[in-house]
């Protein structure tokens, strides 16, 4: 099995731990897996600020380094989504097709396709868990209050492997953290409302963590956790699925 | 400068306890609601059915709305074409001049609050009473409504209690829910017992019969719909639906979908006038017909008003409804009125995160999300965004689209720090106001991965 | 040309393809164990009353002393004593003063607690909506599952008004409290006859 892995241009410049994680859980799991070295950017921060037509050069870029793969593997459930919905490579509209349906995040890649069992990591702490929008919402990597639908979720299925974790839910278990990409910026005052609030919610778990599928989210809650001098650390579930493994 | 959805949310989180509050309230509503839709098992289907069958309709329309005109002539009903707001406005103002009507009722329709009758008529010297009791507090107040269901949700008891001290005499202090609501009544009956024309909106009409169904709680559409001789009843064209079993589907989601009610107190049908009463319908495009031919935005067009995508909005909940600048503000406003105007309403579908729970609880199954972001290409493609935005994305393209550049500037460290301030052109980096930086490791995972990656393996 | 022709023509060009109606499967809705039952739950959590008679002369007695006791009551229902038929051209202030209102209803309807009630049922339009309290009166074997049976067994264009009554009038505009009797009935009594 041939696995591309592609690490979120973020990722790459702020959290390379994130990537170091997926990159040996990725390998310990049997998976053969190559590191395209001229990726650079899905191209979604440009999108989603209405300039679509401007990350022609990104999907260019992408389409070079993700074709031949038989599966390309993110840390991200944003990105992913971006490139399923989004990618476009007209000189190569076939290599374009097959990666938009060969790309998967990290959890949904683990249980859908390697179907990963269990997981022997440990990480002994109290973890609440947050759930990103575009995995959840986008991916359905879980269940969606708003869905009168059975109920499952993807990371806490992995999450629930890991020895000595105290795993807890806030009380509205998948609102917006308020990142939105240049909603950060653009609508700062409701964007770090949202992000308090969420955090909020996770402290009255007492957690020491929050962990998360989306490194963006959690670089936001981890910004507001920051300022607020609050003991409580992000950390992506690459990390604790990779913890002591 | 023009007041955006940006500033004028940060003015409403200013008052941090009250936007707590606005929030908590609001969640209490989408928490009914999923309570409503749980108690059904067959709630998903009935959202599919809902959908195909507006769908349908909107594929239809042209004969639907002749259906409707014909057998509505039939029934005894009088039936206007507005291109326009304004045309609206002048047709009501006709039938008004028409009857020298004096004493005019009105109870909610947020077609006359998009057409801005109130204002027109009152430009004329022609006064409309409010009769919905959160839309008479708010009309008290000088404000437009904030939500198209709760039209004084951004209010506190403590505000309507001084309003109705002001304009209706009540106890100063007097903060009880059940008192302010009885003084309402009983100055509004005074209003229904005289009024020479009632207004009301219109939540379906149905082709096949050519009658039209208003929903509401208080029991205000009928009180003025009954009493005076004079009904006015103005509708978006899009309100029709093909007949009147497809009635069961969509009061079945209404309800359920904006208060998590099982059914609205009063769904009332009207087909045709009292014995001496005239009976008007005005339907109204403004817009509508431009939105139906815009394949990406048409499906828009299927709402039928419930505000769930409000009261789930995470960015609605702590903005409050004045925010959107228009009468129908959160998400579906948001994809409505860059249609009406879209250099005004430029900001709008920009004032979300795209997390995707308004295309969840849609009864209807917009996908307002999906909207949101291609509205935003459109209105960027049509230079309706800020020249720094875009000189910002382009530089942000030539960085991330090319390996080598991008890397270059990952080694310059902390580019995203570089850009962010550079795309919102501002001196100030907005991240910062209220967030920490993440700190810049040794190396990005690219070089790590030069170094470690392939000995990493065992 | 018209604002009609201009609307209807800008409709036909730009509506999309025709596409089908759904078929509303019948079987894919809730069922009830008992109708009746689950009416009462709705109607009594959405703040009506709910009481099962046995027969519709138990309610006779009521009639009358509700006549006796010097309020404004109106009667609709021939079954119950003699029907008011002089309120059909009353207007809004002479009904104003309306303490209570005995209208018989079509079809009651378990999923939201809502009876339908037809023009000549109500006699007047604006009785059931002005009274201060409404009576309602069904019989047991017109109560169904849905909204979707609901319409079935109704013609909603067979008279110029009809209207789905649920329960007392509300509203939760201030700050989302609930308060019973805003513009309309202050309290609504179901009599189901069994």
């Amino acid at each position: 099995m041939k696995v591309a892995l592609f690490i979120p241009c973020y990722i790459d410049q702020f959290y390379p731990q994130v990537g170091i994680a997926t990159l040996q859980l990725l390998e310990k799991l049997g998976c053969e897996v190559a590191f395209p070295l001229q990726q650079t950017c899905c191209g979604q921060p440009m999108a989603n600020s209405g300039f679509a037509s401007l990350s022609k050069g990104c999907d260019i870029n992408f389409v070079e380094n993700f074709s031949g793969f038989d599966y390309i593997v993110a840390p991200s459930g944003s990105c992913v989504l971006h490139v399923k919905e989004h990618l476009k490579d007209e000189s190569h509209p076939e290599e374009a097709k097959k990666i938009r349906n060969s790309i998967y995040e990290l959890t949904e890649f683990l249980t859908d396709v390697l179907k990963v069992e269990t997981i022997n990591t440990r990480f002994p702490h109290k973890v609440g868990l947050h759930n990103s929008c575009h995995g959840q919402r986008g991916l359905a990597l879980s269940s969606m209050t708003e869905r009168m639908l059975p109920e499952f979720s993807k990371p806490e299925q992995l999450l629930s492997m890991v020895k000595g974790i105290q795993l807890s839910k806030p009380k509205r278990n998948d609102e917006c953290c308020g990142f939105g990409g240049t909603f950060c910026v653009f609508e700062e005052a409701v964007s770090v409302k949202m992000g308090k609030d969420r955090i909020k919610e996770h402290d009255a778990n007492e957690i020491e963590y929050i962990t998360g599928g989306d490194t963006s989210c959690l670089m936001h809650l981890e910004g507001i956790l920051k300022r607020q001098g609050s003991k409580v650390k992000t950390i992506h579930i690459a990390e604790i699925l990779n913890s002591s493994l | 400068m023009k007041t955006t959805h940006a500033a004028l949310a940060e003015k409403f989180i200013a008052d941090e306890p009250r936007t707590d509050w606005h929030d908590e309230t609001l969640w209490f509503v989408r928490e009914k609601r999923d309570k409503a839709a749980h108690g059904l098992p067959e709630w998903e289907q009935l959202r599919e059915w809902g959908s195909q069958i507006k769908n349908h309709t909107l594929s239809n329309l042209y004969n639907y709305l002749k259906e409707f005109e014909e057998k509505a002539v039939a029934n005894g009903i009088k039936v206007h074409w507005a291109a326009d707001g304004d045309e609206h406005n002048k047709i009501i103002h006709e039938i008004i001049r028409k009857h020298n009507i004096q004493k005019i009722v009105k109870s909610k329709s947020m077609l006359t609050e998009e057409c801005h009758l109130n204002e027109y008529l009152q430009e004329h010297g022609i006064e409309v009473v409010d009769t919905d009791l959160g839309e008479r507090i708010v009309q008290f107040r000088k404000e437009p409504p904030s939500h198209i269901v709760l039209p004084a949700i951004h209010l506190k008891k403590e505000d309507v209690s001084a309003t109705f001290h002001e304009h209706l005499g009540t106890e100063k202090g007097n903060n009880d829910p059940q008192y302010l609501t009885e003084a309402a009544r009983q100055h509004l009956r005074d209003k229904f017992v005289q009024s020479q024309l009632a207004i009301t909106g219109v939540n379906f009409a149905v082709a096949e019969t050519g009658g039209f169904v208003v929903c509401t709680n208080e029991g205000n559409a009928d009180m003025g719909a009954h009493t005076a001789p004079v009904h006015i009843a103005c509708m978006g064209f899009e309100k029709i639906i093909p007949k009147a079993e497809h009635l069961s589907v969509f009061l079945r989601l209404l309800a359920r979908s904006a208060t998590g009610q099982p059914i609205t107190t009063y769904s009332s049908h009207f087909h045709k006038p009292r014995p001496n009463q005239e009976m008007h319908i005005v339907l109204v495009d403004n817009g509508r017909s431009r939105q139906l031919g815009r394949e990406d935005f048409r499906n828009s067009l299927k709402c039928i008003r419930c505000a769930a995508c409000f009261n789930t909005c995470p960015v609605y909940r702590r903005s409050g409804g004045h925010s959107y600048h228009t009468a129908v503000a959160g998400p579906i406003g948001s994809i409505l009125n860059p249609n009406l105007d879209m250099k005004a309403n430029a900001d709008l579908p920009f004032a979300s995160t795209l997390c995707g729970s308004c295309t969840n609880v849609c009864p209807v199954k917009i996908n307002i999300h999906e909207q949101l972001w291609k509205w935003r290409q459109v209105i960027a493609a049509e230079g309706y965004v800020a020249t720094s935005k875009k000189i910002g994305m382009k530089g942000m393209d030539f960085l991330l689209s090319k390996p080598k550049v991008y890397r270059f500037a990952g080694k310059m460290g902390r580019w995203m720090i570089r850009i962010v301030p550079f795309v919102v052109n501002n001196k100030l980096n907005v991240w910062y106001k209220q967030r920490e930086m993440p700190e810049p490791p040794k190396e990005s995972f690219r070089d790590w991965y030069l170094k470690n990656g392939k000995t990493n393996k065992k | 040309m018209s604002a009609r022709e201009k609307i209807l023509n800008t409709i036909a060009i730009n509506q999309p393809e025709l596409t089908a109606l759904p078929l509303i499967d019948r079987n894919a809705l809730i069922r009830y164990e008992d109708v009746y039952a689950q009416f009462k739950t709705v109607l009594e959590s959405i703040g009506g009353k709910v009481e099962l008679v046995q027969d519709i002369t138990e309610l006779k007695e009521q009639l009358i002393a509700d006549k006796a006791s010097g309020n404004f009551v109106v009667n609709t229902i021939a079954a119950l004593g003699d029907v008011d038929d002089q309120v059909v051209s009353f207007t809004a202030s002479e009904l104003e003063k309306l303490e209570k209102a005995y209208i018989k209803g079509t079809v009651g309807v378990a999923e939201n607690g809502a009876v339908w009630i037809y023009e000549s049922q109500m006699v007047n339009r604006l009785l059931p909506f002005i009274c201060q309290h409404l009576i309602v009166v069904i019989d047991k074997k017109d109560i169904v599952p849905t909204m979707h049976q609901a319409y079935d067994s109704i013609d909603v264009a067979k008279e110029g008004f009809g209207a789905f009554i649920a329960g007392p009038s509300k509203t939760a505009d201030i700050e989302q409290s609930l308060v019973i009797g805003a513009h309309g009935a202050r309290s609504a009594t179901i009599y189901v006859i069994e």
